[in-house]
């Protein structure tokens, strides 16, 4: 096989392997197995996936270097593109079945409740990212340009987290966990780049 | 009803003309109280209840949510962890401890604890302060009918409840998410409400260990978590208690925790909540929908400032 065809391949099964969660979720729905609140285990699960793969975005370019594998960058922008897909059906699911675009209700949300304030602000500067993830962006920002506007991604993760952490009532262990791990892999980018294989 | 022995009743612990005709369901009360203490051995056993002019008409919220759908920390922090971790629980031998502002405290078995009380059906709305909410036919006894008994003094101004705490049977309490044992309280006029009950079943059984078997609070114009679970202790006090979720975050959760749809959660809205199997959101009522029954409590209370 040629190079471009493996690399083809990558690309796709990275993005259908990211794509099981959700036909997971379709899969259950149908089967009505998402228990006594549908919604909320909806909402829940999409916004959990977002920012894993927000997170396994974050792991490919260390990833990349630690493997010598520089070909592997690739499969970044289906990474991203895909926690984008998951975080936009979360926010949809919250706003059009949760609220039913109750829009009084859901600004009064975004005004007081801290987490969704952050939740939003980090969907919001998401999307400037999904609008320039194709090659024609890159050629008219420039590489630098759009290299630096894409670190906003290094403020979207943490924000996800406490996103993530805002919402929970007492056992804050699993956003701790994310947390730590995206402290790891910004971390990682503070290296002076000689150590960072 | 009281069980007093010989020499001291008078007129008024003669049975009333209802009473007496209603008396074949003290009969479920004896099955009940023998059906309770064996509930740790043989699982859900059948209960029978006395209607209750309190009961709403609502439609019930299906038995497989009411029983699948649970907060109980103690047996983790998922909402269907409690129905799965919950097996493990004996509730029987179970022993309440009265203690406090009471003439007479003391440490009784269930069944004592319970005798001598008609259960009665109680279907409730059910609000859970996370916007989520249910009705529940519960079935129990008037905690007034419970506490009189132990005789609290003028210094008993308030009641508070502790939950079982026994990490081996309870795998959420091996991690201190909460400070265990979970502890609950209420004002002694709170308590004594003829809607607050002390359940034992619901959906016609014996408590599910996830609902908090073998018994459990049910404060139905109050948040869900002030109706606590698997009691090991009643204390009547003087100053009001500490309760777990205050403890845990203050400024969160109020001693009162009122329903309330005009007081928002920081973190949720309270005006509206998601009845359990419903598709939209729905308006929440004040007090829960029981303003007309405890709305006088709070009578010249800030709201706002004991929320």
């Amino acid at each position: 096989m040629s190079r471009k065809t493996v690399d083809g391949l990558v690309l796709w099964a990275v993005s259908l392997t990211c794509l099981l969660p959700l036909l997971w979720l379709v899969w259950r729905g149908y089967q009505g197995d998402l228990g006594a609140n549908p919604i909320e285990k909806v909402i829940r699960n999409l916004g959990v996936w977002g920012l894993r793969l927000l997170i396994v975005g974050l792991t490919i370019t260390p990833l990349a270097r630690i493997l010598k594998q520089p070909r592997l960058i690739r499969v970044r922008r289906p990474i991203g593109l895909i926690a984008f897909g998951y975080i936009v059906l979360h926010l949809s699911t919250y706003i059009g079945i949760d609220q039913f675009f109750d829009w009084h209700a859901i600004w009064k949300d975004i005004l007081k409740r801290p987490f969704i304030t952050i939740g939003m602000a980090a969907f919001l500067l998401l999307v400037p990212l999904a609008a320039t993830s194709f090659n024609a962006a890159i050629r008219r920002l420039g590489p630098l340009n759009w290299r630096l506007l894409h670190r906003l991604v290094y403020l979207i993760a943490p924000m996800g987290v406490v996103h993530y952490y805002l919402l929970v009532k007492a056992d804050h262990r699993p956003p701790l966990v994310y947390g730590v791990i995206v402290l790891l892999l910004l971390g990682y980018r503070l290296l002076p780049r000689a150590t960072r294989s | 009803m009281l069980i007093r022995h010989g020499g001291d009743l008078t007129e008024n612990d003669v049975t009333p003309h209802d009473l007496y005709l209603r008396r074949r369901e003290f009969l479920t009360l004896g099955a009940a109280g023998i059906g309770l203490a064996l509930a740790g051995e043989a699982g859900a056993i059948p209960l029978k209840g006395a209607p209750s002019p309190f009961s709403t008409a609502e439609t019930k919220t299906a038995k497989e949510d009411v029983t699948g759908y649970n907060n109980f920390y103690e047996f983790g922090v998922d909402k269907d962890d409690p129905a799965r971790n919950a097996g493990g629980l004996k509730t029987s031998p179970w022993t309440v401890k009265i203690d406090g502002e009471c003439a007479k405290p003391g440490t009784v078995d269930l069944a004592s604890f319970l005798r001598g009380n008609t259960l009665q059906d109680r279907v409730y709305r059910h609000r859970c302060v996370e916007g989520w909410s249910m009705v529940i036919p519960w079935l129990g006894v008037p905690l007034a009918d419970l506490l009189k008994r132990y005789q609290p003094t003028s210094k008993a101004k308030y009641v508070a409840f502790e939950t079982l705490y026994r990490p081996e049977e309870m795998p959420g309490q091996k991690r201190r998410v909460l400070d265990w044992p979970y502890r609950e309280g209420l004002r002694i006029d709170e308590a004594m409400n003829p809607l607050t009950l002390m359940a034992v079943g619901l959906y016609g059984e014996t408590l599910a260990n996830q609902n908090g078997a073998p018994m459990r609070l049910v404060v139905p114009w109050k948040y869900g978590f002030k109706s606590i679970k698997s009691i090991v202790r009643i204390s009547f006090t003087e100053t009001q208690p500490r309760t777990a979720w205050n403890l845990s975050a203050p400024q969160e959760y109020g001693f009162y925790s009122n329903v309330n749809p005009q007081v928002d959660h920081p973190r949720w809205s309270q005006a509206t909540e998601r009845r359990i199997g419903e598709f939209r959101r729905r308006p929440t009522l004040m007090f829960n929908g029981y303003g007309e029954q405890v709305a006088s409590l709070y009578r010249g209370m800030d709201l706002r400032k004991f929320y």
